[in-house]
């Protein structure tokens, strides 16, 4: 598979997509150009595969216990009569979201977790960031403490633009000086200003799910951090933001720190990893090549 | 991959695995770079040293949360005087004059609104404390700080309401002819030692909340029986005095940590009441015991606020992972 990859390697994808379709480039300046990503990415790789581990995730397990499942909790009648007729609650019902997963993530590495919904990722990065205490018998060791940027819209939902950046920041641990400092960057960067001027004196609520997303990681991206993990936060941006995250994302890695992606759009996850990890149904099946991994999810995807 | 071509999962080899990984396994291979468990709670000093550390962030949250907190009203800003107000005037009609419990009770305004306030100040930090965790559910998950940040500024939230509170309490005092006396500064001290107290309250019930999302729902109805127990709107004297009570009852009602703090706050504020000023004996007796203060009050003060402070600050860290799952 890997002589013949009939997808290109992202770059070379939208150096050709960037002339809409048409492109100048030859078959062999084609060949020549992924030969080169394809060299560069497995450099970059090999350097990494020395660097220190940042994250190591070994045989870990998660269950969720979800109480009252299924049963009568919503209407009052059921929860009397169970109370009445001293029926014990409901049983406890486990999901085994996440069986025995281990891998470890280096310094400089970029890596995308791809799978199905409720296939385990976002559990996995959840526990990554200490949200989620694993069963007994595995464990996730971090260097630091790593950040998770979910999807959800706002962070203080009743309070403005400006009070979220600035207490975000207090909360990760920046001074008030510091806080200040960055405001200006952050907003720049979210570019939150550009459709509307007055957008950081509006309540967070106000906020489109795209404009909430780029606020958020903005603010997030704004601290050097060892490991930073993006759960969707991507695909609600617009194209111009897209881009502009994933350069972020590029230089996050450079200063050797590690970056976690989990998303749904293969060419995000193509531009913005060297690595991709396919989780199905709380277990890895493949780990390597970001190429080589979304090329079998993708083939895999279609026949089913 | 299979020879038809498709791609079936049971047939795909193992993924493959870390060369260092393989060689030393998990635990050793975290112990040779110094990775740390994630999410593992921090030693209690050290939790405090980070709590400290975060302190700016405590007090932005707390102020921001304030500010916004009537943005959706006309009034705006407005109800952070009317609120105390409105609740003293229900209950002045209510205790004062369809009950008529001022009998007896010297400046029975002053009495009520100090009572009010300072026990209004428990209540809602203990009920916003319960709601701190659930209702911040986002912002857990999406960064790492000490968790005890929430509850702590649900209870500074109150504070600052409590400053404008206190400043009513002022103008009440003055209108209804108390002269200032030093005494009054010993206001301060008072409020301090209720902050603590009901900082670790705030602590105890968040935690509570957390794990058990019924907590606040029943609140509110404990806390408002525990308001009526405090003597904030009569004089426990009426109480203690009838026949039958057991001395250990009494004790309780007065060393209960709230009412003591109310008894104490308003030894501070009102003037004891003079002799001759009386009808007749009687009267004054029962305007000197409606200001009862019991023995060694001021050590209880310290005692509860540190009992309830560190208690209820061990307490909240010793869930610390937990938080976040709901």
């Amino acid at each position: 598979m890997a002589e013949t990859p009939r997808i290109l390697p992202s770059q070379v994808l939208r150096a050709v997509q960037g002339k809409e379709g048409e492109h100048s480039y030859t078959d062999a300046e084609l060949a020549r150009l992924r030969a080169e990503i394809l060299e560069e990415r497995a450099k970059r790789r090999a350097a990494a595969a020395t660097n220190r581990p940042t994250v190591v995730v070994d045989n870990l397990n998660i269950i969720y216990r979800i109480h009252g499942a299924g049963t009568g909790r919503g209407s009052a009648t059921g929860a009397l009569s169970r109370i009445v007729s001293r029926r014990t609650a409901p049983t406890v019902k486990e999901v085994h979201a996440v069986r025995g997963i281990s891998f470890v993530a280096r310094r400089g590495e970029s890596i995308g977790l791809i799978g199905r919904n409720g296939s385990g990722k976002s559990t996995t990065l959840a526990a990554i960031a200490g949200l989620l205490p694993p069963e007994k018998g595995g464990g996730v060791y971090t260097d630091g403490q790593p950040s998770l940027l979910g999807i959800n819209a706002a962070l203080m939902p009743d309070l403005t633009g400006e009070r979220n950046v600035i207490v975000g920041c207090l909360a990760m641990g920046m001074s008030k000086a510091e806080a200040n400092g960055r405001y200006q960057g952050i907003v720049d960067f979210s570019r939150i200003e550009d459709t509307n001027p007055h957008a950081m004196s509006l309540p967070m609520k106000a906020y489109s799910s795209g404009m909430a997303a780029r606020l958020r990681f903005a603010i997030a991206a704004s601290r050097e951090q060892d490991v930073l993990m993006i759960d969707e936060a991507l695909a609600t941006g617009d194209a111009k933001f897209q881009a502009q995250s994933e350069q972020r994302i590029r230089e996050l890695r450079e200063s050797a720190g590690t970056v976690f992606v989990v998303s749904h759009s293969m060419a995000a996850i193509r531009d913005t990893c060297d690595r991709a990890i396919w989780i199905e149904a709380g277990r890895i099946l493949m780990d390597g090549d970001v190429d080589e991994v979304a090329d079998s999810y993708e083939a895999w995807s279609k026949q089913a | 991959m299979s020879e038809t071509g498709g791609i079936v999962l049971e047939e795909l080899p193992p993924p493959a695995v870390d060369p260092e990984y393989a060689e030393l396994g998990g635990l050793s291979l975290a112990a040779k770079y110094g990775l740390k468990q994630s999410g593992k709670r921090p030693p209690l000093f050290e939790y405090a040293a980070q709590l400290w550390q975060r302190r700016h962030f405590i007090t932005g949250y707390a102020t921001a949360k304030n500010r916004s907190l009537y943005s959706n009203a006309r009034l705006g800003q407005l109800w952070q005087l009317l609120t105390p107000i409105l609740n003293v005037a229900v209950y002045y009609f209510v205790f004062g004059i369809l009950f008529t419990q001022s009998k007896g009770v010297p400046d029975f305004l002053l009495f009520l609104v100090i009572g009010v306030f300072l026990f209004n100040f428990l209540q809602t930090s203990m009920i916003n404390g319960s709601r701190s965790i659930s209702d911040q559910l986002v912002l857990i998950r999406a960064l790492h700080f000490p968790r005890a940040c929430l509850p702590m500024s649900a209870t500074i939230i109150q504070f600052q309401q409590l400053g404008f509170s206190m400043a009513i309490v002022v103008i009440v005092a003055l209108a209804t002819g108390q002269t200032p006396t030093l005494n009054w500064l010993l206001v301060i001290p008072a409020l301090v030692l209720l902050s603590v107290f009901c900082a670790g309250m705030a602590m105890i019930v968040a935690r509570m909340g957390s794990v058990l999302t019924d907590t606040a729902q029943l609140l509110p109805f404990i806390s408002r029986t525990w308001m009526y127990l405090c003597g904030v709107m009569y004089s426990l004297t009426s109480v203690t005095d009838r026949a039958g009570v057991p001395h250990v009852v009494k004790l309780m009602l007065y060393y209960d940590p709230p009412a003591l703090f109310i008894t104490v706050v308003r030894n501070c504020l009102i003037h004891p009441p003079v002799a001759s000023s009386y009808k007749s004996v009687v009267d004054y007796h029962a305007a000197v015991n409606a200001l009862h203060q019991p023995a060694y009050a001021w050590l209880f003060l310290a005692f509860w606020a540190v009992a309830f402070g560190v208690g209820g600050f061990v307490y909240f860290w010793k869930a610390e992972e937990q938080y976040g799952r709901g």
